[in-house]
């Protein structure tokens, strides 16, 4: 049974043909509005999560399917102590995909292995969220016309923030990129994402923990969030969650076409002011995201047999 | 120093000097009711320095433990005194359940009964890493 657990999973003609079935559903979206009926999708989150799940929800709302949400960790049979395994070996008598998010690295591919049904990594702990890969990538083709030839700016946590690593896996397969890694010291990149990705595959690339002089090289600013549910130490967050805050004045610098991306939510890494900025992408990137979790609804249940 | 033979067992030869102690204890070897002779700094031809081990019972070993400790390690079976097998190891491409993923984030920490499973992920520098969060092995 094909799932997506990792980026990696999908091929680079994966990737496209994905980007180019949420291409045509941006401009074709009412060919779109049955493609799921009757079919049902199960979202397990075991970690909150407000915008992942909308928009996994609304995704196969306007496939025409229907969800079945599991949305407190306290609610459900995993409170009881009821495994991975077990739970989506039960679900998967219930729903044709499952969508799930857990705090620990590695559940999604457990999930995998259980159940009957494709199962997509939503976020397993600060290991992979592949869907926020995907509307990276639609984002930056939709901004850039291309995802070749860009130098790429990561700001903010590069060590636990998985979105991160899953876009430099992706693009890492793209032609003439570059990155720019800006982070505190003790939230670089971990070597082994920089050695699978960049290293082997000798993309170019430079580390540093200053954004302003990094900025007007950019042609991508993707900016993170210091996450406090992944520090064991409160005083380490603390120290490092206000490392970068990009604001208008920072951005006088920046190229005119920049893109300035984020996963979302964000706290106060990018100041409200730049909203208003025809550069900031993010609002645009969870609406593409929409887009992409609907592309990989589509695909994942054709593979399967059951559309 | 004397080692008497074995008539039916097990010698695992070409250790490295050092890793003996790491095999019998990954392997279990405590556990068991037979006589087992450590033999450490043996001088080697090819090696220097070589650790053995000499198991007086014909016992199933785990290779992928011994491969995943040195896979330059080889493993004699013997039988009626006479070396019957001899047995190259290598690096196994998989361990399941050798070692323990020690990142408390993995869902192999909490997970009922989940096999610990790493994947060999870079043969040139030994790394193994598990399968479930890719947190790196430590070295042994």
């Amino acid at each position: 049974m094909r799932s997506l657990i990792d980026i990696t999973d999908l091929s680079t003609a994966e990737l496209d043909e994905l980007m180019d079935t949420a291409a045509d559903i941006i401009a074709n979206g009412k060919k779109y509005s049955d493609a799921c009926r009757g079919k049902k999708l199960a979202t397990l989150f075991f970690e909150p999560s407000t915008r992942t799940r909308l928009s996994f929800e609304a995704a196969m709302y306007e496939l025409g399917g229907n969800v079945l949400s599991v949305t407190d960790a306290a609610s459900s049979s995993a409170s009881k102590g009821e495994s991975v395994s077990d739970t989506v070996k039960v679900v998967s008598c219930y729903a044709d995909i499952i969508a799930m998010r857990h705090p620990k690295e590695g559940a999604a591919l457990v999930a995998a292995h259980s159940a009957s049904i494709p199962v997509i990594n939503a976020g397993d702990g600060g290991h992979c969220h592949p869907t926020q890969t995907l509307a990276d990538l639609l984002t930056i083709r939709r901004e850039k016309g291309s995802l070749n030839g860009l130098t790429v700016g990561l700001c903010g946590d590069l060590k636990f923030g998985r979105t991160v690593h899953s876009l430099i896996a992706a693009l890492s397969r793209y032609e003439g990129l570059k990155f720019v890694l800006i982070s505190p010291e003790e939230l670089k990149v971990p070597s082994y994402v920089k050695n699978d990705a960049l290293k082997k595959r000798n993309i170019p690339y430079t580390q540093t923990t200053d954004l302003t002089s990094a900025l007007p090289e950019l042609d991508i600013l993707y900016m993170t969030r210091v996450q406090r549910e992944r520090f064991f130490n409160e005083e380490d967050y603390l120290r490092l969650k206000d490392s970068y805050v990009l604001t208008p004045e920072k951005l006088k610098i920046a190229k005119e076409d920049l893109c300035i991306m984020h996963p979302l939510p964000r706290v106060n890494e990018i100041s409200v002011a730049v909203d208003d900025d025809p550069r900031a992408c993010y609002f645009k990137q969870a609406l593409n995201g929409k887009y992409m979790r609907m592309a990989l609804i589509l695909k994942l249940l054709k593979e399967a047999g059951t559309l | 120093m004397n080692i008497d033979s074995i008539r039916n067992g097990i010698v695992i030869d070409h250790i490295s000097a050092g890793s003996g102690m790491k095999l019998y204890d990954l392997l279990g070897l405590d556990k068991l009711d037979v006589s087992v002779a450590i033999i450490k700094n043996v001088v080697s031809g090819k090696m220097g320095k070589k650790d053995i081990i000499k198991v007086d019972a014909d016992i199933p070993v785990d290779l992928d433990v011994i491969g995943y400790v040195d896979p330059g390690a080889t493993v004699n079976v013997i039988r009626d005194g006479i070396l019957i097998e001899k047995k190259t190891i290598g690096m196994p491409a998989r361990l399941t359940n050798v070692i323990r993923c020690k990142n408390p984030r993995c869902i192999t920490s909490c997970e009922q009964e989940l096999a610990q499973v790493f994947l060999l992920t870079d043969a040139d520098n030994k790394e193994y890493r598990c399968m479930y969060c890719e947190t790196k092995a430590s070295v042994i």
